[in-house]
């Protein structure tokens, strides 16, 4: 229930969410990928939780149960060159642009294989070769980085774009308002490639977005800053994927900055080591899990005859093979040197400039 | 070939000299486009190089500054003015958790090559909340450099060094010495980082200081001379991070004896450093204990007599030297 367990009561009264229509150019095996890419993100995030469980993920853990079809979807318009920028919860955007699962597993088990040596963790997975500039932990801090980004990409005259992450919580944080001030003003002159995608996952840890703001539509905030927006069903990654193409095409041709409200729920706790869930009811949840975006997706795509029992198993098991592989690399691979320590403290002939 | 500058205009020299060697570089700041520049320091920029290069930004210290980081990350070389460094507490998230960490928690995937700067300290009757010497909070942040030049000869050298360091870069600038004049380098003249100055040659004691304070100290020694035949060699840091202990350390071992000088609080700043590094390397040579000047731990005053009783003056300066000589005070 994206829309109506939402905002719809709030403040998003005469808005309509673009809800799939089964009309995006994904026939045939290009739905059946999406279905596969969304398996591996859960079968990755559970296999974290199991991780997390058994203390061999160290830190924080945040999972992206639930929320799927959001990176999937709107990763689906990447193209090459383009930059990609979230918060903490990070890990799909990796997967999805190409980072080996087995590497990011490592990260998150502290090993020198990880993907950014074992010095990030899960809250900052950087793989810049393929687009991500990074998770990061401070809710809102990462939003004028992406500003930056947009404009550089201008500035050096490419028609890239980058797509900016950034949570419900983040938005009621001033580097918001201030990065998406920038990015209005910017765009006016053309400077400003940036897609903002806002992960409504209904709640900043365990404070429900009715209970942060008094105006809950969140689309809406950036017109304040002259940012064309439009929600989407979060759940629906058909729908998601169409408006992901539109924006992203906008946002290259113009130069203009573009923000997308995806309605969406975190069906697993916000944290591994919140586990009472105070703040909402197991009922929210449940009819919640009915629009799960696996299974909506599973659901078309057996009914519409693009997969069978049998195909279904198989990618499953594909699925799980490739995470377990992944969890017995970053089981078994070493930890980082010592001597990682004091490296890549600063670019340039002096790594460091302290005593040893 | 030197000329006589202003710090202002040496400052300015090395941004131009920079804008045109280099399309990456850009300068953002409030005001410093259109308006000229709050201090005059990018005066007629925006007219040579155009918005594009010289972007003036809405009063939104944080988001400007993020938005030059991520600038950075993709190969930019944005310079940031502060209009002034009491303004970066409000982008002191970006700065601390994004800019001096980005390096090290992506492993070695960007670099974050920025330069902020802006003026620094106090003197010009700006009261509490505009009256702050930050070198020591910014210093604290591995991931970061901290400079804090005096003369207009390294205003434009280190901005040189600045602008090509891959790292970013805090520019502390001495604000009240603006229109102060020297001799300043023609052309490529880029001062190293990490290498002290020494201001003034002497063999009794070693005078220790950054920024501003720094002709305090020649003036202390000025008096020394006259009043005591006291010969103080004075040290000009020029950079909090790095930071040249050697040179420190060898002077302390040729005078025996050291003065440090901060405008900023006693507590927890930079001449504690000093202090320390020399107790460490040099306690053997020390015939007396290290002295601290340090300004009054009030938040700035308004008045003008009360503001300079809050700030180390040439006269406490010249008293801890003699105390570390055992000689009288005067």
């Amino acid at each position: 229930m994206p829309a109506e367990n939402g905002n719809s009561e709030n403040g998003d009264v005469g808005r309509e969410e673009t809800r799939g229509e089964g009309t995006v150019a994904t026939s045939g095996n290009g739905l059946v990928d999406v279905y596969r890419e969304m398996v591996m993100v859960r079968t990755f995030e559970e296999a974290c939780q199991k991780g997390f469980r058994s203390g061999k993920i160290g830190g924080y853990l945040h999972v992206y149960i639930g929320e799927e079809a959001v990176a999937s979807g709107f990763l689906s318009a990447f193209k090459e060159g383009d930059r990609v920028i979230t918060a903490y919860r990070d890990h799909p955007h990796a997967l999805i642009l190409g980072a080996e699962p087995k590497n990011v597993m490592a990260e998150l088990y502290g090993k020198g294989t990880g993907l950014v040596k074992g010095k990030g963790g899960s809250m900052h997975l950087f793989d810049v070769e393929n687009g991500l500039m990074g998770g990061y932990g401070i809710v809102g801090g990462h939003i004028p980085l992406g500003v930056g980004m947009a404009y550089a990409q201008r500035y050096q005259g490419s028609d890239h774009i980058t797509q900016l992450y950034l949570g419900d919580g983040s938005m009621s944080n001033g580097a918001f308002h201030e990065a998406a001030n920038l990015a209005g003003l910017w765009g006016k002159e053309g400077l400003c490639p940036c897609l903002f995608i806002v992960e409504n996952n209904q709640y900043g840890m365990g404070t429900s977005v009715e209970r942060t703001t008094a105006m809950t539509d969140l689309a809406a905030k950036f017109d304040a800053y002259g940012i064309e927006n439009e929600k989407v069903d979060g759940m629906d990654v058909e729908a998601v994927m169409e408006v992901a193409q539109r924006a992203a095409d906008h946002v290259r041709e113009t130069g203009k900055p573009y923000a997308v409200e995806a309605l969406t729920y975190r069906t697993a706790s916000h944290g591994a080591a919140d586990f009472m869930e105070k703040y909402r009811t197991k009922d929210e949840v449940d009819e919640w899990r009915q629009r799960d975006p696996i299974g909506l997706l599973e659901k078309k795509l057996l009914e519409n005859g693009e997969l069978d029992e049998e195909k279904l198993e198989e990618i499953k098991g594909e699925t799980k093979e490739l995470i377990d592989d992944a969890v017995k690399f970053a089981d078994e691979s070493d930890q980082p040197d010592i001597s990682e320590l004091y490296t890549d403290v600063y670019a340039g002939e002096d790594e460091y400039l302290g005593e040893k | 070939m030197a000329e006589t500058k202003t710090y202002r205009e040496a400052l300015r020299d090395a941004m131009v000299h920079e804008l045109d060697r280099d399309e990456s570089v850009v300068l953002m700041g409030e005001d410093i486009g259109v308006y000229g520049g709050t201090h005059l320091i990018t005066d007629g920029l925006y007219d040579e190089y155009g918005p594009k290069r010289i972007m003036d930004t809405p009063i939104s210290e944080g988001g400007f500054t993020g938005a030059a980081i991520g600038m950075a990350m993709l190969g930019m070389r944005p310079i940031v003015e502060m209009m002034t460094w009491n303004f970066s507490f409000l982008a002191s998230d970006q700065i601390i958790q994004n800019a001096a960490k980005v390096r090290y928690f992506s492993g070695g995937q960007v670099e974050v090559p920025l330069v902020i700067r802006g003026p620094n300290g106090g003197g010009v009757q700006l009261s509490a909340q505009h009256t702050h010497s930050l070198e020591n909070l910014y210093g604290h942040f591995p991931g970061l450099k901290v400079v804090s030049p005096v003369t207009p000869n390294d205003a434009k050298g280190m901005m040189l060094t600045a602008v090509r360091d891959p790292n970013p870069v805090i520019f502390l600038e001495a604000g009240a010495l603006y229109g102060t004049k020297g001799e300043v380098g023609e052309g490529d003249n880029a001062v190293p980082f990490g290498k002290a100055r020494i201001a003034r040659e002497g063999t009794d004691v070693t005078l220790i200081a950054y920024g501003r304070q720094v002709s305090l100290c020649m003036r202390a020694a000025d008096a020394l001379e006259e009043e005591d035949g006291v010969s103080a060699e004075v040290i000009d840091l020029r950079s909090i991070r790095p930071f040249d202990e050697d040179t420190l350390v060898k002077s302390v071992e040729k005078t025996h004896r050291a003065v440090a000088v901060q405008e900023q609080w006693k507590w927890f700043g930079v001449a504690s450093e000093v202090a320390a590094i020399i107790q460490e390397q040099a306690f053997d040579y020390l015939d007396a204990p290290v002295q601290r000047v340090s300004g009054a731990e009030v938040p700035a005053p308004y008045a003008r007599n009360l503001e300079l009783a809050a700030f180390p003056s040439e006269k406490m300066v010249a008293n801890a030297a003699r105390r570390t000589l055992y000689i009288e005070e005067k």
